[in-house]
């Protein structure tokens, strides 16, 4: 009895073609739905910025990521650029010493394939001919970033100096220096001497006799090459360089300097605006000595 | 050695070009510089992936002039050759998956599992939503997850974690999906198959020569395309074909081989002379 029912159930059951073919369609786009979601999820992860230093000339993160194809030629160029390799004799290439740049590889946690620096281990050591950046194929390490203008020269000349990989920064609070203990040794190792790094002399209260020598980062010189980083006789370093997303702050663009004729000038096109509150319908006066209002605070 | 001498031929083409990568990184060397994503021949001649630039094109990126030149050079050669020739002759991962397959022809696994779940349409699904995400991402979607760049940037750039997407493939086309990954998935395959059709170089087959023995299908990877084996005389036409000629070289009936386009006409005036 209970057989027969289940066959007759069976035959209920059966489906047309045309439904066959609409649940055909609904389950690839479902599966395409699926597919798709948590293929985004796992990109947007991967992509969120991270605290990664860039070669030169690198364009701002969102951008570097979406141009970068991930070739890996700045990485080769910085490898057997001509200030690391070992040659014989012959002027063949023997052996490299470990380049700056790295390929970020599965399982550094990093937006895979890009190329970044880790300044402790290796520092940009600054090459004037900056080799990473003309081989780029894209574009994500832009030239013109890296190069300036210069007079009876016809085309660009790069320079280094116009890097911002990054900013280096002090801590305070571990620096050595800032102990009052004698120590210059970022001061000594940053390629822009007595500019990006400059050295700020303080008397020593407690020993009445001494000074500080304070190591003081200038954000306008700073390339962010990690020299100094490498050259931080504390154990964690004390000064280490940060992409400038995360050690710069940004003042609103209300502010501006008054003393400087070049920030003045962003007055010119500015209009004004009034807003009008409760309070500032009437002048400052009145409204001071409006007593029903100030009556209705008991 | 006759009977594997397009694969000999496939190997040694796959591992010369890695070679040349890994050697520009490890000696110094400037034959091929870069990797499959992008890459610089002797120094001068820019290559691109296309699929790779078209996906920075979805993602808004600004597309410099050599990348487009690199591309056109290569969508070009692949257009002339076959798509999927980069797939059969090219590719890292094609070592992965053959011997995932070979080791399902020597253990049998395809006698346990004989209905494939999926569609090998999966691919054209992939590189669509691909380029959707690339769009809404703002980044290449593929080329974050790439198994095929991993491992290509892993063997010349240092492998990290890049083994684990290895095993993975060779793991999901061993026991889960026959050709899953290359036949099914792979959106770089279905971009090749689509670039395809209009290739001089192609497989021929002919029925009269075929005694149906079936050896072509059995080592096929994308054994759809041989839908005409046993049926009619005809060229395989289809873009999915990758031109690894595993088909000539198993057939003992020489009822298959390679034929270029361009003698098509003289083959079709050849046909109606036998007529």
């Amino acid at each position: 009895m209970n057989n027969n029912n289940q066959k007759q159930k069976i035959k209920i059951e059966k489906i047309s073609e045309g439904r066959r073919k609409f649940l055909n369609i609904t389950k690839s786009v479902g599966i395409a739905v699926l597919g798709g979601f948590i293929w985004s999820a796992y990109v947007d992860e991967v992509k969120a910025s991270s605290i990664v230093l860039r070669p030169p000339g690198a364009l701002d993160e969102p951008d570097f990521l979406k141009t970068c194809i991930k070739c890996g030629m700045c990485v080769q160029a910085c490898h057997f650029r001509d200030s690391n390799v070992m040659k014989n004799n012959d002027g063949d290439i023997t052996g490299a010493r470990p380049p700056t740049l790295k390929l970020a590889k599965p399982g550094d946690n990093l937006p895979i394939g890009t190329p970044f620096f880790i300044a402790r281990d290796v520092p940009c050591f600054m090459c004037d001919d900056i080799p990473c950046v003309p081989v780029c194929p894209s574009g994500a390490l832009d030239i013109t970033k890296v190069s300036r203008k210069v007079e009876k020269e016809p085309e660009p000349v790069l320079d280094i100096n116009m890097a911002k990989m990054g900013l280096a920064i002090v801590d305070t609070t571990n620096c050595i220096a800032f102990w009052g203990i004698q120590c210059d040794a970022c001061y000594r190792a940053c390629p822009i001497l007595d500019k990006a790094i400059t050295l700020e002399y303080k008397k020593n209260e407690r020993t009445g006799k001494h000074a500080y020598l304070e190591p003081v980062v200038h954000s306008e010189f700073c390339t962010g090459c990690g020299l100094c980083e490498l050259a931080c006789v504390t154990d964690k370093p004390a000064i280490f360089v940060l992409p400038l997303e995360y050690a710069l702050g940004k003042a609103g663009s209300h502010y501006i300097k008054g003393w400087d004729a070049k920030d003045e000038e962003r007055l010119k096109n500015a209009h004004s605006e009034t807003t009008t509150t409760k309070i500032s319908e009437k002048s400052a006066l009145d409204s001071l000595n409006n007593m029903d209002e100030l009556e209705d605070l008991y | 050695m006759k009977k594997y001498r397009f694969l000999i031929a496939r190997r040694a083409v796959q591992i010369s070009i890695l070679f040349l990568y890994f050697a520009a990184n490890a000696y110094g060397w400037s034959i091929l510089v870069g990797n499959l994503s992008s890459s610089t021949l002797l120094g001068f001649i820019p290559l691109s992936d296309p699929y790779a630039v078209l996906q920075m094109f979805m993602a808004g990126a600004v597309i410099s002039s050599t990348l487009v030149v690199g591309a056109l050079i290569i969508f070009i050669f692949y257009a002339i050759v076959g798509g999927r020739v980069f797939c059969s002759w090219v590719c890292p991962i094609n070592m992965v998956t053959d011997l995932a397959n070979y080791c399902r022809r020597v253990f049998g696994l395809n006698q346990i599992q004989k209905k494939q779940p999926a569609t090998r349409k999966m691919r054209y699904w992939v590189l669509a939503i691909s380029l959707i995400l690339s769009f809404a991402l703002g980044v290449g979607a593929f080329e974050f997850i790439s198994p095929i760049s991993m491992v290509h940037r892993g063997l010349v750039f240092g492998m990290g974690f890049g083994w684990a997407a290895i095993i993975v493939i060779f793991l999901f086309d061993l026991l889960v999906l026959k050709n899953g990954w290359c036949g099914h998935i792979c959106p770089l395959g279905g971009f090749y198959s689509l670039i395809s059709k209009f290739r001089v170089i192609n497989v021929k087959y002919d029925n009269d020569k075929c005694t149906e023995c079936m050896k072509c299908k059995l080592v096929c990877p994308e054994k759809q395309v041989l839908f005409m084996i046993t049926k009619e005389t005809m060229p395989v036409l289809s873009g999915e074909c990758t031109n690894c000629a595993r088909c000539i070289e198993v057939c003992d009936d020489d009822a298959l081989g390679f034929f270029l386009k361009i003698d098509e006409k003289k083959a079709k005036e050849i046909d109606n002379e036998n007529n």
